[in-house]
């Protein structure tokens, strides 16, 4: 319990790159390949991820939806995200997802809780209005505390307010 | 955890001298524009009947020294213009070779060891214009202790010389923050004196700890931990270590989810209940827990995100912000939930409000554009606020315990990402001053004082 606070010093600076432009970073297509037909998928591609993976929900549907500052409402760009979640989640009816709400570093600790809340909350209640059932759906909020780009910067923050789905236990994924 | 609370054994000494009766104002600092004129003060290192003992005044006389200096309402004259070179504290000073290198006031201490080993620290406050004598005490302790006795005297000078209470001898609990080899965020509880000595960690890096609450009696804080992968409320016993999730069950009584979020919870002044939001079906509302029903009342029902609730310290209102009218703005209200009044009308978004130990103000952090403000208001939402700091980005603000310092979450832009802080400043606006924590550090919880 009692360790050194030194031991943390030495940890100061870890820079994470960020990718080019805002929705567009990394492993999250803005405009991801329609096709949702997970057979396919899978049998024309065979070099691509394992269908059913969370992998595979990124490839095939995104996993994340965007938000504006301070905000928790869809953009049209992310109900479209959403429909292709719930398309990908019909196709495999044991996936169970969560859905995480993240938000940029400009806004206070707890505000910011409560806001990644509101956004993981959005996009929960469209996918369980595009049939998705609710029980297969858990929510959190990691605020401002888990950003997935670490510089400061409108481009950063841009990505870091977000709605993120993932694959959490199903008959697929471990 | 051991334990905090030194056993100090006080004594009143003898005021073997009388003062002068010269008609001239008694020695005084004025805490609201002390920064303006830091009263000058002389503090030979504390004497010693032993090499021992003397090492050991000497560190007493540093811990003491850089305590007075930290408050900037002090200026510790330089050690080597001292004339007089003190040898029995229990002799009258020659106040003139004090007055000629412009030191108002005088410490002078002596340390002994007892057979026991433990130590005696005794110690005289002069004014040296009078020629007075302002203070005459001696503590008994474990030597083990000797820095709680260090941060007592200083806070024996300061409320001598001030009128009012000390906060020296007090914990701060704070989050430390970096990154872990796979680059995931570490956001660990650690604690250490007020002046930066004695730190560890009170969490590990396993999961993420924020946002730490003092209970009034200081042997608990309230944190919200992501233990259980959501943010959610613990109590942490400081003496065991022992901690618990604090509203599952509760939670699940009163119909809420029970893997909802619950946030930062603040006692009330009697420390028998908790203020604190918790994530509804529409949005977050205050809640009052009672720590021995453990039952859980809803304060607030607005589908806006009520958040970050603060007791006043008569414990007869609570402070909240919330975006029910549009963007987050403070409101306080009565403790069953009604008088809602608005305290803040200026543009931009108002969060984090705390209230002040002294009844009278609220301070919240305020985010205008890209800029971000510490600030204060009356508590009854009168007059205009005060902005006492501005800067790239401002969060959790924490009061001493006699209501003039601000302790604050500070972040500014580095390549890398934003560096954060924990940084000090006075009501008055002055004397901004970096916290000694070891790396990146968030949310300071200031300590009452420790008995």
């Amino acid at each position: 319990m009692k360790i050194k606070l030194l031991a943390i010093a030495a940890l100061g600076a870890f820079a994470t790159a960020c990718a080019s432009t805002p929705p567009a970073e990394d492993t999250t297509p803005v405009e991801p390949p329609r096709s949702v037909e997970p057979a396919d998928t899978g049998s024309n591609q065979p070099a691509g991820p394992v269908p059913g993976t969370t992998e595979h929900f990124v490839q095939t549907a995104g996993d994340r939806v965007f938000f504006d500052l301070d905000r928790n409402d869809l953009s049209a760009e992310g109900r479209e995200t959403l429909r292709r979640q719930a398309a990908w989640l019909a196709s495999y009816p044991d996936a169970r997802i969560l859905i995480a709400g993240n938000c940029d570093e400009r806004g206070t600790r707890e505000y910011n809780l409560a806001l990644g809340a509101r956004r993981a909350n959005a996009a929960r209640a469209y996918l369980v209005s595009q049939g998705v059932d609710p029980s297969r759906i858990s929510t959190t909020s990691y605020g401002k505390e888990r950003p997935s780009c670490t510089q400061s910067g409108e481009r950063c923050w841009a990505i870091n307010r977000n709605a993120t789905t993932s694959i959490v236990g199903s008959s697929y994924t471990n | 955890m051991s334990r905090l609370i030194a056993v100090f054994t006080a004594v009143l000494a003898s005021l073997a001298f009388a003062g002068l009766a010269v008609a001239q104002e008694p020695l005084r600092v004025d805490v609201t524009r002390g920064n303006l004129d830091p009263l000058p003060i002389a503090l030979p290192d504390f004497v010693g009947s032993s090499d021992e003992a003397a090492a050991r005044g000497a560190d007493i006389t540093r811990v003491v020294t850089n305590d007075l200096a930290s408050s900037g309402l002090f200026a510790p004259v330089d050690q080597a213009a001292y004339i007089e070179d003190i040898e029995n504290i229990d002799l009258r000073p020659r106040f003139s070779d004090w007055r000629v290198i412009d030191a108002s006031a005088l410490l002078v201490g002596s340390v002994t060891i007892q057979d026991d080993g433990r130590l005696v620290v005794a110690f005289r406050l002069w004014d040296t214009r009078l020629e007075e004598q302002l203070l005459g005490l001696q503590y008994r302790t474990a030597p083990e202790n000797w820095r709680r006795v260090a941060h007592r005297v200083a806070d024996e000078v300061y409320e001598r010389l001030t009128g009012e209470e000390g906060y020296f001898n007090t914990r701060i609990v704070y989050v430390s923050e970096g990154r872990g080899s796979d680059g995931e965020p570490l956001r660990q509880l650690a604690w250490m004196d007020q002046d930066g000595a004695n730190p560890s960690f009170l969490t590990d890096r396993s999961y993420m700890a924020l946002l730490p609450n003092y209970s009034p009696n200081s042997q608990e804080i309230t944190y919200v931990s992501f233990l259980d992968g959501q943010a959610t409320t613990y109590l942490y016993d400081l003496e065991t270590g022992r901690q618990e999730a604090l509203f599952s069950s509760a939670m699940r009584q009163a119909g809420l989810n029970p893997d909802g979020q619950s946030l930062s919870a603040r006692f009330s002044p009697d420390g028998e209940r908790l203020a604190v939001s918790i994530q509804g079906r529409s949005g977050h509302d205050v809640h009052l827990f009672d720590l021995r029903t453990r039952n859980l009342t809803q304060l607030t029902q607005h589908p806006a995100d009520d958040v970050e609730p603060s007791f006043a310290p008569d414990g007869q209102r609570i402070v909240f912000s919330s975006s029910r009218g549009g963007g987050s703005q403070l409101y306080t209200m009565n403790t069953n939930g009604t008088d809602v009044q608005r305290i803040t009308f200026g543009d931009g978004i108002y969060t984090t409000p705390v209230w002040s130990p002294r009844g009278d103000l609220i301070a919240f952090t305020k985010q205008n554009g890209g800029t971000f403000s510490l600030g204060v208001v009356r508590a009854d939402g009168s007059g205009i606020e005060r902005i006492l700091f501005e800067g790239y980005f401002v969060d959790t603000p924490a009061w001493s315990p006699n209501g003039r310092v601000l302790l604050f979450t500070r972040g500014e832009p580095r390549s890398d990402g934003t560096r954060y802080e924990i940084w000090s400043i006075d009501l008055a606006g002055f004397n901004l001053r970096r916290l000694a924590t070891g790396g990146m550090a968030s949310d300071p919880a200031w300590s009452p004082l420790i008995e």
